[in-house]
């Protein structure tokens, strides 16, 4: 059997990458997908909690339901959001839109 | 019980080894002699109108916006609809508070006019 | 090694190398399309948790769902003139070094934390014990759940519609 350290270290390892993309991205979109990306490497972590740890019955399951629940919803706002920026600036690099920064 | 997931692990090889081998067959194998006429845009046959890096309307995002809202009712539904037998009447109902306020949803987008197509 | 570690290390291979396509394509259609294989990649490891429901909605709402909401803002946004730009900002760097400390703290906090955790308990799944914790204990969750579709609903519509009345 797969031990849970090897699930967590797996989930880190996404973590990292969403975090970098959601550092590094310029586009906006970039910067939302990295972030889903993040979204699943913290379900991961529920996941694999809820299976190795019997005493939390299926708990991480359910938050992780409610987690991908509220991905869904960010997703079609911060989207709408995008289509926003990119209205009013004709672009959504986010490093150009910098009209609200010293 | 892994083991039942065994024919889905081999149809998705199947399919994703027949899609590469049949582009990287046609790519080898398939003589490329490229002259101008051949790599401008075909249109039917007639000259192309204008560019094909138009935006596309807002109500594409706005469907889908719609079918992802309504995708995560059907995923609260699917586990109630299991065990809708042994919880009676309450789990009637609060299915159909959930349902209810969604419908709301659905009314406002009605009314803003986001399901009409064509304006 | 049996099977299933093998298998485990074959999906956490392929998960990884999609998510670093993800984060480092020069076109962002092909991240959208890196996407996709992040996710039924982490959708075969929930399958390897026993979470099959999990695995269904992952496919569901993130492959069938919310990559088809991000191409269609790309298609809206994306001027594909625009090619041969950065894509990165100035901060590949930092942010970097900054990346890796978080990630050796996580791989510290998981490998030392939890060494004490054994095998699992053997699986006792069913998608039933999932439908009566949802709608019985976690019932206030759920109908927030419906508020929270609400308010997006709205929200989406009205940063959406701006445009309609432009056109």
């Amino acid at each position: 059997m797969v031990p849970l350290s090897h699930y967590l270290i797996l989930s880190a390892v996404l973590f990292a990458i969403g975090m970098f993309g959601a550092l590094t991205r310029r586009n906006a979109i970039g910067i939302l997908m990295a972030l889903e990306l993040m979204f699943n490497a913290v379900n991961l972590n529920f996941v694999a909690f809820s299976r190795y740890l019997p005493s939390t019955m299926l708990q991480g399951q359910i938050f992780a339901i409610f987690v991908i629940t509220i991905a869904a919803a960010e997703a079609a706002v911060g989207l709408a959001i995008v289509l926003g920026l990119y209205r009013n600036f004709k672009t959504i690099n986010v490093d150009e839109i910098n009209l609200m920064k010293w | 019980m892994l083991l039942s997931y065994l024919p889905i692990l081999i149809l998705v090889l199947l399919a994703a080894g027949f899609a590469l081998a049949t582009l990287f067959l046609s790519s080898a194998l398939g003589p490329r002699r490229p002259s101008k006429d051949k790599l401008s845009t075909y249109e039917c046959g007639i000259d192309p109108v204008g560019s094909a890096r138009e935006r596309f309307s807002v109500k594409f995002y706005l469907v889908a916006m719609l079918f992802i809202i309504f995708d995560i009712e059907i995923v609260f539904l699917y586990p109630w609809a299991v065990i809708l037998n042994s919880l009676g009447l309450f789990g009637l109902v609060e299915m159909f508070f959930f349902l209810g306020i969604l419908l709301i949803g659905l009314l406002y987008v009605w009314k803003k006019g986001g399901l009409e197509w064509t304006t | 090694m049996t099977v299933i570690q093998v298998v485990f290390f074959l999906v956490a291979a392929f998960t990884t190398a999609a998510a670093f396509l993800v984060v480092l394509a020069k076109n962002i259609v092909h991240c959208a399309i890196a996407l996709v294989f992040t996710f039924f990649g982490v959708a075969a490891l929930y399958v390897l948790l026993d979470a099959e429901f999990l695995a269904a909605v992952q496919v569901l709402l993130y492959v069938g769902g919310i990559t088809i909401l991000l191409l269609f803002a790309i298609m809206l946004t994306s001027r594909i003139s625009a090619r041969g730009v950065r894509v990165m900002n100035e901060q590949v760097g930092m942010s970097a070094v900054v990346v890796f400390a978080i990630f050796a703290l996580l791989a510290i906090a998981s490998l030392k934390g939890f060494a004490l955790v054994g095998s699992p308990p053997p699986a006792s799944y069913a998608t039933a014990s999932l439908g009566r914790l949802l709608l019985t204990t976690y019932v206030l969750p759920f109908e927030a759940v419906s508020i929270l579709l609400l308010a997006a609903m709205v929200g989406a519509i009205i940063l959406a519609r701006r445009e309609r009345e432009k056109d």
